[in-house]
């Protein structure tokens, strides 16, 4: 992780907000402060992926792979440093990006949980990836329309990028299903690990339903089928099965997170906090 | 990944005399095996046939900058199969923008003039010089020459 997010992904500084769209298409105030919680959350999947993909670096099976897995990673990183930019833009508390990725404190973030499990083994990796992919492609897909005029143009630029995420899942998906009977039951204990957190991304609460209502948000429930449809689709080419399991964990969009959050932080955060603004 | 001249793979195998026979354990697991992901089952030994995940066969990358150019060999690269080539591909060669279109093919198809027929395939050519235009005078008002 760079001391500074600007650093990191500065082809992407044609999408920093300059000011909040939605003052332009004359949203109401009280939207403004769920539009600033939105895009955290938004912002908080993709940064704590990005970190999450970049442990890949220098230790993928192949180095193809490592820059696959980092492209994918510095794709993730453009939309958080988007999105929480705008985040800190619509909140008008005067903080950038690089405050809310590096001073905020585990329950301050809002990411869902299942970004935040350790990489484990490339099946948990790949299925990880495939399940968050399909999720992301069906969200951003329908926030091209948002109303949000910034939250639309991110979200147009992000479309594009997932939809490269899924097809390296789901290639992966295919091979590592129909490979060796080692690769095989990788894959599926990868899922079977990765299920109780799949349900967390198509949750919904109040927050949600007011931007829903106002046209800025796309409502998790009605991506569920959809997204999970195709990850169906994918498993049963791959002769994987679809865990069957009740145990779903949730709670990371009101801060909670799992015991591997706060290492996480504290990889990434450290450098910042121990040398406030410093940059390369 | 390899760059440049054309390496065919070495095909037989490799003497495993670098291997040692019994290597301690390790915990190769990611980000510390912290809570929810079992690690529990997960090889922590070095895999014994560590050596076969390098297999992967060679691929020759061609990108072609834009419309009208043709493809030109940038590289090339591991993957298991066309498809992973081309996205590898992608990923390797197209992250600055260099190219509209992608061509891999397998290394092990491309037959190349040894380097042992040099003198025979390009040396004949060295004393025709009449087979450069040099000795036209181009008239004026040609252009595009």
């Amino acid at each position: 992780m760079t001391p500074s997010l600007s650093d990191a992904a500065s082809s992407d500084a044609d999408l920093r907000p300059t000011r909040p769209s939605g003052t332009a298409t004359g949203l109401a105030t009280a939207e403004q402060s769920d539009i600033a919680g939105y895009a955290l959350r938004l912002g908080d999947d993709a940064l704590i992926y990005a970190q999450r993909m970049s442990g890949w670096i220098a230790a993928a099976p192949q180095l193809e792979e490592d820059v696959a897995l980092g492209n994918i990673g510095l794709d993730l990183l453009g939309q958080a440093r988007s999105l929480l930019g705008y985040a800190g833009t619509v909140e008008g508390a005067g903080r950038d990006e690089d405050d809310l990725a590096y001073l905020r404190d585990e329950r301050d973030f809002v990411n869902a949980q299942i970004f935040e499990l350790g990489n484990g083994d490339f099946g948990f990796t790949i299925a990880r990836m495939l399940v968050t992919s399909s999720y992301q492609h069906e969200l951003y897909a329908g926030l091209t329309e948002s109303r949000d005029a910034t939250i639309a143009a991110v979200a147009a630029k992000a479309v594009k990028e997932v939809a490269y995420h899924l097809d390296h899942a789901t290639q992966w998906t295919l091979r590592l299903g129909d490979g060796t009977d080692e690769s095989h039951r990788r894959m599926q204990r990868g899922l079977d690990a990765l299920w109780p957190y799949v349900a967390e991304l198509f949750e919904s609460d109040d927050l949600i339903a007011r931007l829903v209502a106002a046209g800025v948000a796309v409502d998790p429930e009605s991506i569920a089928t959809p997204a999970m449809a195709y990850v169906a689709s994918v498993l049963a080419r791959a002769s994987v099965e679809v865990p069957q399991t009740h145990v779903r964990h949730t709670g990371g969009r009101r801060g909670v997170h799992t015991e591997q959050m706060g290492y996480l932080l504290a990889e990434m955060q450290y450098l910042h906090r121990s040398h406030p603004g410093a940059t390369w | 990944m390899t760059t440049g001249e054309i390496a065919p793979e070495p095909t037989g195998q490799q003497p495993s005399g670098g291997q040692s026979t019994v290597e301690e354990p390790h915990d190769y697991t990611a980000a510390g095996g912290h809570g929810a992901v079992p690690t529990t089952g997960v090889p922590s030994e070095r895999d014994p046939q560590g050596a076969a995940r390098r297999d992967w066969p060679l691929w020759e990358i061609f990108v072609r900058a834009r419309r009208g150019l043709s493809h030109v060999h940038v590289g090339s690269l591991h993957a298991p199969d066309a498809e992973m080539a081309l996205r590898n591909a992608r990923d390797l060669y197209t992250r600055r923008q260099e190219g509209v279109s992608i061509w891999v093919l397998p290394a092990e198809q491309i037959t190349a003039s040894s380097p042992d027929e040099k003198d025979a395939f390009f040396d004949p050519a060295a004393d025709k010089i009449y087979r450069h235009p040099t000795f036209y005078s181009v008239p004026d008002g040609v252009r595009h020459l």
